[in-house]
Formats: C-alpha cells, sequence, structure tokens
C-alpha cells in the first residue's frame, strides 16, 4: 500500500479512537436532577430502643448460673427496628424501615437517604418509631423550607438535641 | 465451509484492516496489552508531575487543579490533559484486550490463570480512576465521594454511615488526605501487584509497546490534549447537588446504578458480571492436554526450549542423571500449553537422525511424539502424486485447511508451526517433495504467543535450531493466514504450486544435458 494513504489511514484510525476516548470521558451528560429538582438528604445515625427492658433473676435462676456469672439482671441486648416516614406537603414521600445492625441487632441504624424533590415551598414532616414497645411515633418533625433548584437539604437526628432537625 | 464462530470472525476481519494500515508489527490490535502498558506509562509520569504541583489538602486540592489547568496549561493543563485521556484509552484496550481473548478462544484452558487474574486487574484500574476523581474536589469529585460512601456503606460487615461525611460541612481533611494516599501509592501498589500476577505464567512479557505504536498513540493523545484540555467543573459545595454532571463513562459507570437500585443491588450486579466472567474459562470446562515431557537421554541442556517456552513451564536445574553435560531441563506440567514449541526447539528433534530406528528427542509430545511426526512425514510423501508434489505444514489452531488436500498435496499438522522443526523441511525436499508450504496465525498473531516468530527466526537463521541454508529456500513458501483467509490460503498455494512445476520444468532442462553427457 502506497506509504501516503498508510500513513493517512493510521491518522485516521487515531483520530477515531482519541474521538471516543474524548466523548466518553465527559459524554453523554448526565442528570443527576432536573433543573427544578432539590434533594433532601436524610443522614443520621441513632441508637434505637432496646427490644426489652431488663429483668431482674429469680433467685432459681441465679443459682442455675455459674457463681462467677451471677448478675442481678438479664438485659437482653437487642435493638428495635427502626421505622421511619417522611412527608412532604401531607403526601407520603418515603417509607422506611431498617433493623440495627450486628449479629445481635444491638449497634446502631445508619440511616443515608437521598429524596428528589420539586424546588420551591415545602411542608416536611417526620414521623418515626424506634420503640418497638410504643404504637405510633417516638419522634415527630414539621417544619416548613424553601429549597432552590440544586439545593441538598440536609436532615439530621440527634436524640440529645431533642430529634429531627433540618438545615 | 467449516463453522467460525461470528465473533472470531468478525474480530479477525478486523484485525485484517489494520493490518492494511499499520502493519502487523504495529497493529494495535496484535499489540493491545502492551498499548495498555503505554498507557499506563503514560499516567504514571503525567501523575508524577501532577503530584508535585497537587495539593492535597481538602481546601487547596481545588485551586491546585485549577491552577495546573489555568495558570500552567501548557505544562500542567497538558499533563493533566494526558492523565485523563490515557486513563480512558487504558480502559478501551484493557476492555479490548479481554474482548480478544475471549473472541479468539485464549481465556480458557491452560489459559485460565491469566484470565482469572485480569478481571480484577481491570476493576483496580476502575478503583484508581475513581480515587483520581475524587481528589480533584470539583462537583463530579463530591458526587463521586458521596456515591463512593453510598456503596460502601451498603457493604454487610462494615458498619458506619461513610456517606454522612460527604453532607454538610463536616467534610473531614484527614479523610480526603487519606484518599490521596491510597490514589498516589496504597492503588497502583495493588495494581502493580495485579499485573505482576497476571503476566507470572507468561515469559517474555514486553511492557512497552513498538516505537511507531508508542509515538503515534502519544502524538494523538497529545493533539487531543491540546484540542480539548480536561477541565473540572465548578468547585465542590456539600449544600448543593449539581443537576448536570460530566461522567466519565469509562470510570464512573456504576455511580447512575444507585438511581435506580439500592447499594447492596448495586453490589450485587458488579459483583455477578465479575464473577460470571471469572469462572468464563470453565464454561464449558476445556480439556487439557498432556504437557511436554523431557527424555534426558537425548537432552544436552542446552536450554533451548526453556529459552523458547511462552507460558514459563519449562525450567533449567542441575543435571540429575549423572551425564557429562552441566545442566537439564525440567516440565511444570500446571504450566504447559501443550504447544509443543519446546519440540521445535529441541536440537535433537532432527528427523534425518535414526533413521531406522524410533526417533527420540530431548522434550517431546506424548500425544504426537517425534518419531510420529516423521512417520507421517513418511507416509505423506509416499502418498504424493503429480507434477508438483507439495507437503502442507500448517498450524491447527490457524485455520482449518483439510479441504486442502489432493494427490499431489499433502498436510500435516503441528498445534503450532512454532512446534515443527527446522529440519522436516529439509526433510520433505530430500526425499521426494517438490515443495514445503507452511501456514500459520498471522505474523504478529500466534495462538501460542510466539511460535511463528520463532519459527521465522529459525528459518531466517537468527535462533537455533535454524534452516540450513543449503535448504532450497526456493521450494519453500511460508503463508500466514488466519480463520478468515482461507481463499487467500487457496491462492497462495496455487501459485506456489506454479512456482513449482516452473521450477521442475527448468530442473529437468538443466539435468538432461548432464544425463546426456554421462
Amino acid at each position: 500500500m502506497n506509504k501516503v494513504l498508510r500513513y493517512g489511514l493510521q491518522a485516521f484510525y487515531y483520530a477515531l479512537f482519541m474521538l471516543v476516548v474524548w466523548y466518553f470521558s465527559i459524554k453523554p451528560a448526565y442528570h443527576q436532577l432536573a433543573e427544578d429538582q432539590a434533594v433532601i438528604t436524610l443522614s443520621f445515625t441513632h441508637a434505637t430502643n432496646l427490644r426489652e427492658a431488663c429483668r431482674k433473676l429469680t433467685q432459681e435462676e441465679l443459682m442455675k448460673l455459674a457463681p462467677n456469672m451471677r448478675l442481678p439482671t438479664d438485659c437482653p441486648r437487642e435493638r428495635s427496628p427502626l421505622r421511619l416516614e417522611l412527608y412532604l406537603d401531607d403526601k407520603l414521600l418515603t417509607k422506611t424501615s431498617a433493623e440495627p445492625p450486628g449479629f445481635y441487632k444491638d449497634q446502631a441504624v445508619n440511616l443515608f437517604k437521598r429524596i428528589k424533590v420539586i424546588a420551591g415551598e415545602h411542608k416536611l414532616q417526620f414521623w418515626m418509631n424506634d420503640d418497638v414497645n410504643v404504637e405510633g411515633a417516638t419522634y415527630q418533625y414539621e417544619k416548613m423550607v424553601v429549597l432552590k433548584p440544586e439545593q441538598q437539604l440536609l436532615v439530621d437526628f440527634d436524640k440529645e438535641s431533642g430529634g429531627f432537625f433540618a438545615n | 465451509m467449516s463453522f467460525i464462530n461470528p465473533l472470531k470472525r468478525a474480530y479477525l476481519a478486523l484485525e485484517g484492516g489494520f493490518n492494511i494500515a499499520f502493519g502487523s508489527e504495529w497493529n494495535p490490535l496484535y499489540n493491545i496489552g502492551r498499548l495498555s502498558f503505554f498507557f499506563f506509562w503514560v499516567v504514571f509520569i503525567s501523575g508524577l508531575y501532577l503530584f508535585i504541583f497537587f495539593d492535597t489538602s481538602l481546601s487547596g486540592a481545588y485551586a491546585s487543579v485549577e491552577y495546573m489547568t489555568n495558570e500552567q496549561w501548557y505544562a500542567g493543563g497538558v499533563m493533566r490533559s494526558l492523565h485523563r485521556y490515557a486513563s480512558d484509552a487504558a480502559i478501551i484496550t484493557i476492555v479490548l484486550h479481554m474482548f480478544r481473548e475471549f473472541a479468539l478462544g485464549r481465556y480458557n484452558g491452560f489459559r485460565w490463570f491469566s484470565w482469572v487474574t485480569g478481571v480484577p486487574t481491570l476493576w483496580i484500574v476502575i478503583t484508581l480512576g475513581i480515587t483520581g476523581y475524587w481528589l480533584v474536589w470539583d462537583e463530579l469529585g463530591l458526587y463521586v465521594a458521596m456515591l463512593s460512601s453510598q456503596l460502601i456503606d451498603g457493604l454487610p460487615l462494615i458498619p458506619g454511615n461513610m456517606a454522612r461525611n460527604f453532607v454538610g460541612n463536616q467534610v473531614s481533611d484527614r479523610f480526603f488526605t487519606l484518599m490521596a494516599f491510597l490514589h498516589l501509592l496504597g492503588q497502583p501498589l495493588f495494581f502493580i501487584f495485579a499485573l505482576w500476577l497476571h503476566v507470572k505464567r507468561l515469559s517474555h512479557v514486553k511492557i512497552y509497546a513498538p516505537k511507531g505504536l508508542a509515538v503515534g498513540s502519544f502524538v494523538a493523545l497529545l493533539a487531543l490534549s491540546l484540542v480539548t484540555p480536561a477541565v473540572s467543573h465548578d468547585a465542590a459545595d456539600a449544600g448543593q447537588v449539581t443537576a448536570v454532571l460530566n461522567l466519565d463513562w469509562f470510570y464512573l459507570n456504576v455511580y447512575p446504578l444507585l438511581d435506580y437500585f439500592t447499594a447492596g443491588q448495586t453490589w450485587m450486579i458488579t459483583l455477578s458480571i465479575t464473577l460470571f466472567l471469572m469462572l468464563l474459562p470453565w464454561f464449558p470446562p476445556k480439556k487439557r492436554d498432556p504437557a511436554a515431557e523431557v527424555h534426558l537421554d537425548y537432552c544436552n541442556g542446552c536450554e533451548q526450549c526453556a529459552e523458547d517456552c511462552p507460558y514459563d513451564a519449562i525450567s533449567v536445574q542441575a543435571r540429575t542423571d549423572g551425564a557429562k553435560f552441566e545442566n537439564e531441563v525440567t516440565v511444570n506440567a500446571d504450566l504447559c500449553a501443550s504447544c509443543g514449541i519446546c519440540v521445535g526447539s529441541c536440537p535433537s528433534s532432527n528427523p534425518f537422525r535414526q533413521k531406522n530406528e524410533i526417533l527420540e528427542t530431548g522434550i517431546d509430545m506424548p500425544q504426537m511424539p517425534i518419531n510420529e511426526i516423521r512417520n507421517r512425514m513418511d507416509e505423506a510423501i509416499k502418498k504424493l502424486k503429480g507434477d508438483s508434489k507439495i507437503i502442507i505444514l500448517g498450524c491447527e489452531n490457524a485455520l482449518d485447511f483439510s479441504k486442502l488436500e489432493a494427490p499431489n498435496v499433502q498436510i500435516i499438522r503441528f498445534f503450532c508451526s512454532g512446534m515443527m522443526p527446522a529440519t522436516l523441511v529439509e526433510y520433505a525436499l530430500a526425499n521426494g517433495a517438490d515443495g514445503v508450504f507452511i501456514t500459520g496465525c498471522r505474523t504478529g498473531d500466534c495462538y501460542y504467543r510466539f511460535g511463528n516468530l520463532w519459527m521465522d527466526k529459525r528459518f531466517e537463521g537468527s535462533r537455533q535450531p535454524i534452516l540450513r541454508r543449503r535448504a532450497d529456500r526456493t521450494r519453500i513458501k511460508v503463508f500466514r493466514a488466519s480463520a478468515t483467509d482461507g481463499k487467500s490460503l487457496r491462492h497462495e498455494l496455487a501459485a506456489f504450486q506454479d512456482h513449482i512445476k516452473l521450477l521442475n520444468i527448468n530442473d529437468e532442462k538443466t539435468e538432461q544435458p548432464e544425463q546426456a553427457y554421462e
């Protein structure tokens, strides 16, 4: 084959290769959100209440144990599952239930959830139950929020500070 | 016409097309592994430069990348673009490399180890790219950090909420520095180990691309870097979620899956694909042929077979049989590909030896010993009839040439053209064949890596055992062909037959006066 033609063909193949490299290195653009959307990010770590309260052992039960194991109370480690509902403008947006991790289900629940919503003014409500022994909500939260497009609203939870807070 | 896997046919056609433009020496598809290495070198060298100016702190990372991209565009900017585009190009070549081995059926049997270690190597490269994007700490970096964390949080037995680090203003500088350490040192070390493991069962591993291909690829990368330099998104803002991102689909293709699946499901999808790819060599399992056997009585420890073995299956050790030679060779059956190249390497595989006895050689294939090869040759020569008697010596892995057999054309098949002792060609010509036509995989490609290359070198006289000068080259034709080159092969054979006829006529003319004189 003619040398010039051969090098020309090589140049064509290199150009084609680089075109593929360039194109897929940035395109097609990925639309994470629609232009009028914002994100509510729910992120917290919470140790739910124990499933069962500590129980005082009877004398008979204590006698069955080895002398060095005779603790007066039995405290099961398993914690309650966490149930959470998020309402936006009185409509249910998401419902989550999470079991505590760990072999004995005794660790804190980690919750991370990103929910896309239309930007604008909204009534935000949370309903949470972290105790199997309680019917209904153990924590509730309500707030009017104004979300700008592409804004991320972080919803956190801290038991010590009284529950949910959004910022 | 025999059935050829359509995938193989398509790939061979593509390789043929590239041969026209690049020739076999520079054909990128024949050098796809070496080309990947070349891109890694570019990534490594450009990465070293970027490291000099890169600020590994959370607050300084973005500004330092912006400085290199904009203020120092002629050096840092070009280096950044080379770093990015060479990384992307490497993904293409790695995937093509995998596709090639699969399409050409070079992933199972004795090759399982290279295949199985190759799959995770791809993932290591991808994770390297992911941490690279993370370090820019722009909107894309934040997205990568957030979604990578979600994926890690989705793994069982790893408690914690890593994703939480990337929302609000709680991103830890220390954590960011850890990622920089991973990208700059931790992952590259893993990667080098994975590469070492991947090529461990190969000999004569070449980690440099052919010069022409390296120059062409570098010029192309440089041109792309100058025309469309790699740029960042806006600086990361943990209070924002960017609506539109220019994802690098070579590296970040997993993340959009999180829009549709949970982290656990995404892991399941990814791991299932990985497992499927890794188990491919056993679907269906390929029966392994017997390994080469050393016959010490005929081995003088010359080490040529160990030098020629493409899979490092032959090693040299001190003599154990008390013979006067210093060394002997030994075969590791687990590594042996049963290609028979060692038989062609052994100087004892000379069919002129032990003429009336069983021919034995220093290293032999039990399923097709050298004695049987000579017997087949004797039978084939006996069967030849007609005016241009041709023996075809061919590699059975290159293409099906069984239909070329005719009264004046007889065929002897080898596992690889490198298995054929050079002296066998002389033997055929000396015992009645008018011509020897040799065929095997295309130049630059070989089912067993080096068989056709070693054969060419033996014929040229640059690799032992050589085809002696007195062998009549005018009666020897080498034509390399793949499974899709049957038509060209028939055409070449016909031309060779015509050529032999002409030689025979000329020989008769020159011999007649001598006979008359006698």
